[in-house]
C-alpha cells in the first residue's frame, strides 16, 4: 500500500507537467528571493513587509482591472504603487532604522507589515477584489503531450531576463559595483565615497520592481486579491532565503527557487486529498535543512558583515 | 587645499581619546602622526573621516568643515583613507577595486590620466588587475590600497600603519611612494608605528601620547627619534 502510494507520488513528481510548473513557481519564488536578498545584502534588513508590496501591486491589477483599463495600464499602475510605496518605506523607516539592531528593523517591517494589510483591508474588505485582465494566461498550450499553462512559461521567461538584467546591472555598472561593495563591507565603501543612501535607494526600488513583477504573475494564478495576498508565499520565500543562505544573492536566490520548486512539486505529486499536508510537509523540511546546514544550502559558510 | 585640525577632541563613552589636538596638512606636505598603542593616532583619522563623532573642535578642508558630515561626503570632498588592514574588497577584481576609489569622483574627467598615473607608481596593480584582490601578497595588496585611495583624486592622503606587517624592500617602497605622491601635490598624513623612518620622511611629525600633541619631531631629528620618544614619554 505505501510502496504504491510512494511508487504513484514519484510518478507524478516525474510528470512533465508537473515538473514545468514546480519550475515556474520556483521562478516566481526566486525573484521575491531576490527582492528579499537584495535589500538585505545592502542593510542588513529582512523586509518581512515585502508580501504586501506584492498585495499592494496586486490591488492596483485589480483596481484597474475593475474599470476595465487596458491591461498595460493596469501593469503601469501596479508598477507606479509599489515603486511609490517601496522609496515611502526606504524614507521613513528604513533608513532612519539604519543603525539599529536586526531585531529593532525586523520589528519594524512587521510593523508595516501589518499597518498595509490592515489599510488594504480598511479599503477593500475581507473578500478583496478580482484582478481578471491576465486570467487568459492560465490557458494551456501543448507541448511534448503535456498541456502546460501559458503563466507557466511567461513566469520562467520573465524571470530568467530579470535575472539576466540584474545580474548585467550589478557586474557592468558603477552602482551596480558600489551595491557589491556595500554588501561585502558598508563602512569602506562608504570610506571610498560610495553613497550609502543611493545604494539602499536603488536596491529597495530593483526590489520593489520585482515585487511588481511578481505581483502580475501571481495575479494571473490567484486572481482573487485579498489583504493577506501573497502573505503565505512570502513566509515560504523568506524561508526559502534562510534554507539557501542569506549572505550571498545567488545562495539566496537558489533558496527562492528551491523552496517554490519543492513545493510545486509536492502540491502537483501529492494527491488532491492530502494536499492540506503541503505546509507542513515544506516546513519541516525547512527545519531539517537548516538543522543539518545552519549557513544555508548553497553557501561555504561565510558570516555575517556589517550593514549601510 | 589645507587639511586644519583644530583643537579636536573625541571621547568613547565618556573617556577622552584624543585632547584638543591641532595640527595641519598642507598641498604636497608630509606630515607624521606616531605615538604608542591607544594614543589616539588611528582615532585621529577616524574623527576626520567623520567615522566617528567629535566632541569638540573642528576639521576644516580649505574654508569648508568636515565635521557631521558623513564618510562619503567628506571622501567626495577630497580625503582619502588607506585604511588599517587595508580593508580590500578580497573578492573583487583588482580593477573593481581601483574603480571603486573613483566613487568618490564627481565625474569621470581624466580618469584614464590618472589611471595612467597610478598604474605608473605600482605597475603591479595594472599587472594583476583581473585577478581577485585577495589573491594578491601582502605588499601588493598594500600598494593597491594607495592606487584605489589615489585614484579618488583627493587634495588628502590620510594612511593608518601602511607598513604593518610588510617585508622590509615593500616598506622601503610604500616610504619612496609617499615622497612621490606628496611631489604631485597631495598632502598626507601618515599615522605609522616605524618612529625613525617616519621622522626621516615627513616635514614634521607629531608625537601623540594620551590623545594630546606631546612633541613634533623634523627630519633633522630622525638619527635621535626613539632616544627623544622614549625621553619625552617617560
Amino acid at each position: 500500500m505505501l510502496a504504491s502510494g510512494l511508487t504513484d507520488f514519484v510518478g507524478d513528481a516525474l510528470d512533465l507537467q508537473v515538473q514545468v510548473d514546480a519550475i515556474g513557481l520556483g521562478a516566481v519564488f526566486a525573484l521575491m528571493a531576490v527582492g528579499i536578498g537584495l535589500v538585505f545584502g545592502v542593510m542588513r534588513l529582512v523586509n518581512f513587509a515585502y508580501g504586501q508590496l506584492i498585495m499592494a501591486g496586486a490591488f492596483a491589477l485589480a483596481y484597474a482591472s475593475d474599470r476595465d483599463w487596458p491591461v498595460g495600464v493596469g501593469i503601469a499602475l501596479c508598477f507606479a504603487v509599489v515603486l511609490a510605496l517601496s522609496l515611502a518605506m526606504e524614507r521613513v523607516v528604513f533608513r532612519p532604522l539604519r543603525t539599529q539592531s536586526a531585531a529593532v528593523m525586523l520589528i519594524a517591517t512587521f510593523a508595516v507589515a501589518f499597518l498595509l494589510q490592515s489599510i488594504a483591508l480598511l479599503w477593500f474588505g475581507p473578500l478583496g477584489k478580482t484582478a481578471s485582465s491576465l486570467v487568459q494566461l492560465n490557458r494551456p498550450v501543448e507541448i511534448g503531450g503535456a498541456e502546460i499553462r501559458k503563466i507557466t512559461i511567461v513566469a520562467i521567461v520573465t524571470a530568467v531576463i530579470c535575472l539576466v538584467l540584474l545580474v548585467a546591472l550589478l557586474n557592468r555598472t558603477s552602482i551596480g559595483l558600489h551595491m557589491r561593495a556595500s554588501a561585502i563591507d558598508s563602512q569602506t565603501a562608504r570610506l571610498l565615497g560610495v553613497r550609502a543612501n543611493l545604494v539602499s535607494t536603488v536596491s529597495v526600488l530593483i526590489a520593489g520592481a520585482l515585487a511588481a513583477v511578481v505581483a502580475v504573475m501571481l495575479t494571473v494564478q490567484f486572481p482573487t486579491v485579498t489583504p493577506t495576498f501573497a502573505l503565505q508565499e512570502t513566509i515560504l520565500v523568506l524561508a526559502g532565503v534562510v534554507v539557501g543562505g542569506m549572505t550571498r544573492l545567488l545562495s539566496a536566490t537558489l533558496g527562492g527557487f528551491f523552496i517554490g520548486y519543492v513545493s510545486g512539486l509536492l502540491g502537483g505529486a501529492l494527491p488532491s486529498a492530502q494536499s492540506q499536508y503541503l505546509p507542513s510537509l515544506v516546513f519541516g523540511l525547512v527545519i531539517l535543512v537548516l538543522l543539518v546546514r545552519p549557513d544555508g544550502l548553497f553557501t561555504r559558510g561565510r558570516g555575517l558583515v556589517e550593514r549601510v | 587645499m589645507t587639511l586644519d585640525v583644530r583643537e579636536l577632541e573625541v571621547a568613547y563613552g565618556g573617556v577622552a581619546a584624543v585632547r584638543g589636538l591641532s595640527l595641519s596638512v598642507g598641498p604636497g606636505e608630509i606630515v607624521g602622526l606616531i605615538g604608542p598603542n591607544g594614543a589616539g593616532k588611528s582615532t585621529t583619522l577616524h574623527a576626520i573621516m567623520g567615522l566617528v563623532g567629535t566632541r569638540g573642535g573642528d576639521v576644516m578642508l580649505g574654508d569648508r568643515s568636515l565635521r557631521g558630515r558623513s564618510p562619503e561626503a567628506i571622501a567626495r570632498a577630497g580625503v582619502s583613507l588607506v585604511p588599517e588592514g587595508r580593508r580590500l574588497f578580497a573578492e573583487l577584481t583588482v580593477e573593481e577595486n581601483l574603480r571603486l576609489g573613483l566613487a568618490a569622483r564627481s565625474g569621470a574627467n581624466g580618469v584614464e590620466e590618472d589611471m595612467a598615473a597610478v598604474f605608473e607608481l605600482f605597475p603591479i596593480v595594472e599587472e594583476f588587475r583581473r585577478r581577485h584582490a585577495g589573491a594578491l601578497s601582502g605588499g601588493q595588496q598594500q600598494q593597491l590600497a594607495i592606487a584605489r585611495a589615489l585614484v579618488a583624486k583627493p587634495s588628502i592622503l590620510l594612511l593608518d600603519e601602511p607598513s604593518l606587517g610588510l617585508a622590509p624592500t615593500v616598506v622601503d617602497l610604500v616610504f619612496s611612494t609617499l615622497r612621490v605622491i606628496s611631489e604631485r601635490g597631495i598632502g598626507v598624513l601618515l599615522v605609522e608605528q616605524r618612529a625613525q623612518r617616519t621622522v626621516a620622511l615627513a616635514d614634521r611629525t607629531h608625537v601623540l601620547a594620551n590623545g594630546e600633541l606631546r612633541l613634533t619631531l623634523t627630519p633633522d631629528d630622525a638619527a635621535d627619534t626613539d632616544r627623544m620618544v622614549a625621553a619625552y614619554l617617560s
